[in-house]
């Protein structure tokens, strides 16, 4: 009985700790937010995003974006008209957002004064969109080539400066999902269980470090690793808790993956629940311009998140290759069964795996959140490229899901040359199960018998 | 504290809608994961394509309902196909994986707005449930008795899902009874052990897969008319784990399992919803706590809990049998 007890220690535990972070997260709210995000209520699940100008919301309307690449166009002016009739106007923020209320639902046409651009030019400057009642329809422009007609975008020839920049972007990405994979990976090797709640344990280092940050106020310097402590210490109490107490009482893989699952749902809306739908951003490293390195604009900060990255990833590799713990775990990730006889204390290995890929996890969620904001969703989103790269690399072994992890990164960036943006996962998702079908152990996995 | 009005709405969601929808999408997960041992995470993809598949006919085609119908289950096949020649040689945790991909690949395709003109984009589509409202013999009026009273509308469907509803649970009843169900429940006990018999392991697993996706899709049917609207975050990852919740709380690999689970699933979420919300109303929960907008959000919490002391204590559910739930299979 008193590992059924732990397993309810366990659960308290991680409840207690989300809502902690929550009840300070949501306190943080209240007073004016350093980044100007408004915080709205927590909405519907399907409620995400963020609102600029909660202020006065009209019932029904439009929400412009002026966007040229990540970067908005301030001062462009939009008009929205239905038929001939001109029904609102408006100006773009410094966001490049602007919200315009129509008086009722209907089909309305937004158009872009593109003399007030700048010189620049968008993809299209008319976009026709229906408004229903009392929703804010989303219209998006982005500044581009005009599509001449006749020209493909890809028989235009693929300027080099903007391969670059994708790479560049995708290997950022891409080190952030292998930070996130290895721990993944090795809990699968170590333990066999499938952990659905991984993308959570991202979650959980950023909101961590969104607590620290904005709350208590501390520098993202000092934040950051404190983060990484909680999150590895979050990884220990699961383990301690709920693992363990399973794998003692030899609960099948499958019903470890299931509750792995429910664990998920409920860190999820606990998260949602105290830290609110909206997506928040630290107080440090905002608005910082690109710079130019070669034909590659990138911020400062995410040089110093990709520098991190590298330098985390290669203390694992080298601590896998020449500690004892290291090789341990990969004993022990390798065969239990033999490397228990040979004298391994493989509770503590698995242990020491769940507490250092927490760890891992928490930090690439500190440098995701860097990337696109903190939500209680992007653990979930980015849970199945994390798998993709698990299972490209071949499952249970680090160095596959370092490889796998900055692979998926690259291809999903530099996909988007040919895929629109908004379809980029799914690329990375069909791939995943293209591994699947010709090579399913992995491009480091060993042959052995997985159908 | 209105109590008569919680404990009637609960009464109404033991036979409504989401009971119906829930009940249906998990009778297919009983064929493949209870039954065949399948663990398929992406039954959202399937009860989206139906859904889809419908309103996508009749709303952008402008075809006839029943053409909408047979593209729907046509679609379901097709998904089932495809997803089940890379996947099904793969052990179990390998299949969820993928499996989950591709409905995530589905969602994220209907939701585009690259496909908006057939899809209707994040907004999803509407007006496309006429023809089948034209069929309903009923006239005005509410119908029923006690706490079960709908709008002529809603039984019109309540009435068809759970007629529906009850002929697939006959179809698996009798199919389970066959000598195809035997094999079914063997390759879950001993793939091997059924492939040395001279079975062709891999066909009956497609099989299985194609019927559990093909309920699948009449239970998508019954959430875009139900709902005369589809919108593909309706067809989240979420959906599937309802779904398993449902069907793991009534009893993996039992036949009316699916209904008694949803059933008492949605009654205890509707209790939760109504008790939460009129407390909030009444004043017992501060709103520093709680605000009406987040009930929901302890609905989903609720079900994470359930699946997980579920799996920890009861891995059968209520009606199952221990040893005949696939959990240890590798």
């Amino acid at each position: 009985m008193r590992k059924i007890a732990a397993v309810w220690v366990g659960l308290v535990l991680a409840i207690l700790a989300t809502f902690l972070t929550g009840t300070m997260a949501s306190a943080s709210t209240a007073s004016p937010s350093p980044t100007g995000v408004a915080s709205t209520p927590a909405g519907s699940p399907t409620a995400g995003g963020t609102s600029p100008g909660a202020s006065e919301q009209p019932a029904q309307g439009v929400r412009v974006f002026i966007r040229e690449g990540r970067q908005g166009i301030a001062g462009a002016k939009v008009t929205v008209s239905q038929g001939d009739k001109e029904v609102a106007t408006g100006e773009t923020d410094e966001r490049g957002a602007v919200v315009i209320g129509v008086p009722a639902a209907g089909e309305y046409t937004v158009t872009v004064d593109t003399g007030s651009l700048g010189g620049k030019e968008l993809e299209s400057d008319t976009i026709t969109r229906e408004v229903r009642p009392d929703e804010i329809a989303p219209v998006a422009f982005r500044v581009g080539q005009p599509a001449a007609p006749g020209e493909g975008a890809a028989s235009g020839g693929i300027e080099l400066s903007l391969v670059s920049q994708l790479v560049a972007q995708g290997l950022r990405f891409g080190l952030i999902i292998a930070l996130a994979a290895i721990g993944l990976s090795l809990i699968f090797g170590t333990t066999g269980l499938t952990n659905f709640a991984h993308g959570e344990l991202v979650t959980f280092g950023a909101v961590v470090a969104y607590l620290f940050n904005v709350t208590i106020g501390l520098p993202l310097l000092v934040a950051a690793p404190l983060a990484v402590i909680v999150g590895g210490l979050f990884g220990w109490a699961q383990d301690r808790g709920l693992w363990g107490p399973l794998r003692n009482r030899s609960t099948g893989l499958i019903a470890m993956m299931i509750v792995s699952i429910g664990l998920a749902l409920l860190l999820r809306y606990l998260i949602l629940f105290q830290f609110g739908g909206t997506t928040k951003s630290f107080s440090d490293y905002q608005g910082q311009a690109g710079k130019a390195i070669g034909p590659v604009l990138l911020r400062p900060i995410d040089m110093i998140s990709m520098g991190v990255a590298i330098i985390m990833l290669l203390l694992v590799s080298v601590a896998l290759l020449k500690t004892k713990l290291g090789k341990a775990t990969r004993a022990v990730a390798d065969n239990p069964a033999l490397a228990a006889s040979t004298g391994i204390d493989v509770d503590r290995v698995i242990r020491s795996v769940w507490i250092s890929g927490a760890a891992l996890a928490a930090l690439a969620g500190v440098l995701l959140g860097l990337v696109q904001g903190i939500n209680y969703q992007m653990g979930l989103q980015i849970l199945l490229l994390v798998f993709a790269a698990v299972i490209l690399g071949g499952l249970g072994t680090a160095f596959g899901a370092l490889a796998g992890g900055i692979v998926v990164g690259l291809f999903i960036e530099v996909s988007t040359l040919w895929v629109p943006t908004e379809l980029k996962n799914v690329g990375a998702l069909a791939v995943l199960i293209i591994i699947l079908l010709v090579r399913p152990q992995g491009l480091l996995g060993r042959r052995e018998r997985i159908g | 504290m209105d109590w008569g009005s919680i404990i009637s709405n609960a009464l109404r969601s033991v036979v409504g809608l989401e009971t119906v929808i829930f009940a249906m999408a998990a009778v297919g997960l009983n064929v493949q994961f209870g039954y065949a041992g399948l663990l398929n995470f992406g039954q959202a993809a399937f009860v989206a394509i139906g859904a889809y598949g419908l309103a996508i006919m009749v709303f952008f085609a402008g075809l006839s309902l029943w053409v909408g119908l047979a593209v729907g289950i046509g679609g379901a096949v097709v998904l089932a196909l495809l997803l089940g020649v890379p996947t099904l040689r793969l052990r179990a945790d390998y299949l969820a994986i993928a499996t989950i991909a591709a409905a995530e690949i589905v969602r994220i395709a209907f939701r585009s707005s690259t496909l908006r003109e057939w899809t209707g984009g994040s907004n999803g589509i509407t007006g496309f449930d006429g023809q089948f409202y034209a069929l309903n013999p009923l006239s005005n009026g509410t119908y029923g008795f006690g706490p079960w009273r709908f709008s002529e509308r809603l039984t019109w469907v309540l009435l068809v899902g759970w007629v529906l509803l009850i002929l697939f649970c006959v179809l698996v009843w009798l199919l389970m009874r066959s000598p195809w169900g035997r094999v079914l429940k063997g390759i879950r006990e001993d793939e091997d052990a059924v492939r040395s018999l001279g079975k062709n392991v891999y066909a009956y697993k497609m099989q299985a897969l194609i019927i559990g996706g093909v309920i699948g899709a009449f239970a998508g049917f019954i959430y875009a008319l139900g709902r005369a609207a589809v919108q593909p975050d309706l067809y989240g990852t979420e959906l599937t784990f309802f779904a398993y919740t449902v069907l793991l709380v009534g009893g993996a690999a039992r036949v009316f399992g699916p209904v008694v689970g949803a059933a008492i699933f949605w009654l205890v979420l509707s209790l939760t919803d109504n008790v939460l919300a009129q407390a909030i109303n009444a004043g017992y929960v501060s709103s520093s706590i709680m605000n009406p907008n987040q009930v929901g959000q302890v609905r989903f919490m609720l079900v994470g809990v359930l699946l997980m002391l579920l799996m920890i204590y009861r891995p059968q559910g209520i009606f199952g049998d221990k040893r005949e739930i696939a959990l240890n299979a590798r």
